[in-house]
């Protein structure tokens, strides 16, 4: 045995290098939260959530943006909710495993890994230009939910799978209808799983900026009307730090986001954690 | 209506949107070879992807250098990425205590979740200075890039890996802890290689995100059209070039942007297809035969 | 002649569950030892002890000694690793690793330092041999061990075990995942093996312990109730229980 490393020696080195790269990781998150809170928080107060914009940004307030942001996230969620859902329960429940459905998963998993940009430019040419929608809140909206639509998808069929058999069967013992089983039974069990899925598809929604770029706009105002152009706050933390229009105020919009995504975060997991719970038995 | 009419209604209604997912794709991929296909014909494929000029004030476009430039900061964030993110992955799956566990695992939600604007506004006031400072010219770089990219894929190369690392039997695990194995000789020689498949895929998924990203990589490259001598030098990426440029391409050009995205669309759906034929080979596999 | 293992006040929980209480039994060497009794009475937690697999579980706490040739197997100055060489183990759901068959009967000598070709694969056929496995696979040697039936595959991780030349072997109710036939085969291998190595089994099947081993502890509610040479306790059992439990009357 003429190793130049004993395994007891290379089991400590490596469990060493183990812990190094989780706890290096933690500090990762750490820096780049904590770098972006301590330099904005001081800049966020009620004046710099419910304020108008002065000069592009540079003063005042973002309340348009976080509406815009709102108004885009809720047009991106009517539209990939139904959709998300109905194809779930489509694939759990009505589909077998048969090529139509080998292409629809293959399907909505290219369109989880589709680069955002390229969401934009079909958003740019499709709704903008072909639907004529123009720079609003209903084209941002739109192709927002193509790339919601994937996520809720995948964590909705989840939650309809992990219901058990059971329950539709003792339904269909009843003489129950498939569709009266689905939504009487099944659904309501995989609602907790539904609503976490809708989530995620939110903070994907809320979070993006390339997808938004060439088809919201880049409005100062609130949107009003679905077909009012818009800027939410990734695209206006963008505008501010590209063009240089305000450093403190970039700060404080990319700590509102982080808090943002920080609290839909903490929801989704007491959420999950309340439902895996209910569902062991308490 | 009858329950059996109500019950032939909804299963059609759910079959429309099951093959939604479907019809969209199709949609974009027609919608974007639409806009781009007439400038890779006007310009000549081999022009297009080879072209070492992009300089639409006088027609000439080629994607080479941001081909390159995509590849290379992609590249370069894998080789930060890999070790430490399979290094976390092994911890978090084999190693970590529970306590442990449970910082770990909303770190790794948290580092998804933050928005790539954000990633790019770090990367401005942090990376940039330092790179500026330490290694001179104007900070915005290849490896500025690189390094915002690794730590974006970070949490898709763990999750997917420690799910593939989870998913080995227990059973392999005792085998060889009873054969009097170390924990590191026994994840190194079974359970790493069993999880192999999960872990490539992760890989690809990651570098599927990287080749992908636009605005973290827009904020700190510097963007301009370059082949870079050195990995401090600036560069500009396929996303990068579309964003960049929308705004105001009008004919030709904006058909151009269009073909970029053609060629970013194929990278991503060729990537796609190597990782589900990993899986497929892994589950072949495993049934017996051959190793 | 000394004993091979002694386990004196051996006392096992896991979390708040008490699951072995005051254990005391002596191991003879070079000999077959059959650890009998209904399911959850501790039998599979007890041999695990004995190779410290219960080290992987953050609940396990002991008390009392387990001697192996006369040391403390639980001692600090232990190392688990070298313990686990000593003390091989044989699973109840046959687990090869998803590797050649040559690699999974390699593998232990690897990581145990071997590294001369010749010597590995001179030691992968020996041990293939001496599980009566080597003339059913000498001809697919780099064949996957998924591919083998759930029998030779039991065989194979008993191969895997001996290459390591344990000098104990303990076997965690080895036949119970098997059909009759594979379960005869395994029967005349350790009926083979008892020359060499130290064998403790742990099974639920009564004829099975007549069959292949010589001792016999009977383990109820985590307690050892009765042990002793096998045709005695099966004959003339002393203890009450033990003689429900053989004659079928629980368990």
């Amino acid at each position: 045995m003429n190793r130049i490393i004993s395994p007891k020696n290379s089991q400590k080195i490596m469990e060493t290098i183990f812990w190094a790269s989780g706890i290096f990781t933690v500090f990762l998150l750490i820096l780049v939260i904590g770098y972006i809170l301590v330099n904005g928080l001081p800049v966020i107060n009620l004046n710099f959530i419910f304020g108008q914009p002065i000069d592009n940004g540079a003063a005042g307030g973002i309340l348009p943006f976080i509406i815009s942001t709102i108004y885009v996230t809720f047009v991106a969620l009517v539209v990939a909710t139904p959709l998300g859902v109905g194809g779930a329960v489509y694939l759990a429940e009505y589909a077998g495993e048969n090529a139509l459905v080998k292409a629809i998963r293959f399907g909505s998993e290219i369109l989880a890994s589709i680069p955002s940009i390229v969401f934009g430019l079909f958003g740019f040419a499709f709704f903008v230009v072909y639907l004529d929608f123009g720079f609003s809140v209903l084209s941002g909206g739109l192709t927002l939910a193509l790339m919601a639509m994937p996520t809720i998808l995948r964590t909705a069929e989840v939650a309809i799978e992990s219901v058990p058999k059971s329950y539709s069967e003792g339904s269909m013992a009843l003489g129950a209808s498939k569709w009266q089983t689905i939504s009487q039974v099944i659904l309501p069990a995989a609602v907790p799983g539904i609503i976490t899925g809708v989530i995620l598809g939110m903070a994907r929604a809320v979070e993006e900026t390339a997808a938004i770029l060439y088809t919201v706009g880049a409005a100062i105002q609130a949107p009003v009307s679905i077909f009012d152009p818009g800027q939410p706050l990734p695209l206006h933390l963008y505008t501010l730090a590209t063009e240089g229009i305000s450093m403190p105020f970039a700060y404080g919009t990319a700590a509102v986001l982080v808090i943002l995504i920080l609290v839909i975060t903490i929801v989704t997991n007491t959420l999950v954690d309340r439902y895996t719970k209910k569902m062991m038995g308490r | 209506m009858t329950e059996k009419k109500e019950d032939k209604f909804v299963q059609w209604v759910l079959f429309a949107t099951g093959i939604s997912s479907i019809l969209i794709i199709i949609l974009i991929i027609a919608f974007i070879f639409r806009e781009g296909l007439p400038a890779i014909l006007q310009i000549g494929f081999f022009n297009f992807i080879f072209g070492m000029v992009w300089n639409p004030d006088n027609g000439i476009y080629g994607v080479f250098p941001m081909i390159v430039g995509t590849l290379l900061t992609t590249l370069i964030a894998l080789l930060f990425a890999v070790p430490l993110s399979l290094c976390c992955s092994i911890f978090l799956a084999e190693i970590a205590p529970p306590n442990m566990r449970k910082i770990l695992k909303p770190t790794i939600q948290g580092l998804a979740g933050i928005p790539s604007v954000v990633y790019g506004f770090f990367g401005l006031v942090i990376i940039v200075p330092f790179m500026r400072i330490h290694f001179g010219g104007s900070g915005f770089s290849v490896l500025s890039a690189s390094l915002i990219l690794t730590v974006m894929i970070l949490p898709t190369i763990i999750s997917i890996s420690e799910d593939a690392l989870r998913s080995v039997p227990y059973e392999y695990n005792e085998a060889s802890l009873a054969l009097g194995a170390t924990q590191w000789q026994t994840i190194k020689n079974v359970i790493f290689p069993a999880a192999l498949p999960g872990i490539i895929t992760a890989i690809i998924l990651g570098m599927g995100r990287a080749i992908g990203e636009t605005m973290a990589v827009i904020m700190v490259a510097g963007n301009v059209v370059q082949i870079p001598g050195s990995i401090f030098e600036p560069v500009r990426t396929l996303t990068s070039n579309i964003a960049l440029e929308m705004g105001y391409a009008t004919g030709i050009h904006y058909n151009a942007l269009f073909a970029t995205g053609i060629v970013l669309l194929t990278v991503i759906i060729i990537l796609l297809l190597i990782a589900n034929y990993i899986n497929y080979k892994k589950r072949v596999t495993i049934g017996g035969g051959y190793l | 002649m000394p004993y091979r293992l002694e386990v004196e006040n051996l006392n096992v929980y896991f979390g708040e569950s008490h699951i072995l209480k005051d254990i005391n039994i002596n191991i003879n060497n070079n000999m077959v030892t059959s650890l009998i009794g209904p399911s959850g009475c501790g039998k599979s937690t007890f041999i695990r002890t004995l190779n410290r697999m219960n080290d992987t579980i953050p609940t396990f706490k002991k008390d009392g000694t387990v001697l192996l040739d006369g040391k403390d197997i639980y001692d600090p100055n232990v190392d688990v690793v070298d313990l686990r060489k000593k003390v091989g183990m044989v699973f109840q759901k046959p687990n090869p690793f998803p590797k050649s068959i040559f690699d999974n009967v390699a593998y232990g000598l690897g990581i145990h330092g071997v590294n001369d070709k010749d010597i590995i694969s001179k030691k992968v056929e020996e041990s293939l041999k001496a599980a009566a496995l080597w003339d059913e696979v000498k001809d697919k040697l780099e064949m996957s061990a998924m591919g083998l039936s759930g029998g030779q595959q039991q065989r194979l991780c008993i191969a895997r075990t001996i290459a390591v030349e344990p000098e104990v072997i303990l076997m965690d109710e080895p036949c119970s995942a098997l059909d009759p036939i594979s379960t005869t085969k395994i029967e005349d291998l350790i009926h083979k093996l008892k020359n060499d190595y130290t064998i403790i089994i742990v099974t639920h099947n009564m004829q099975q312990a007549t069959r292949v081993s010589k001792c016999t502890a009977f383990f109820l509610h985590g307690e050892i109730v009765e042990s002793g040479l096998t045709d005695k306790l099966f004959m003339e059992p002393v203890d009450k229980r033990t003689e429900d439990y053989i004659t079928g009357r629980f368990g």
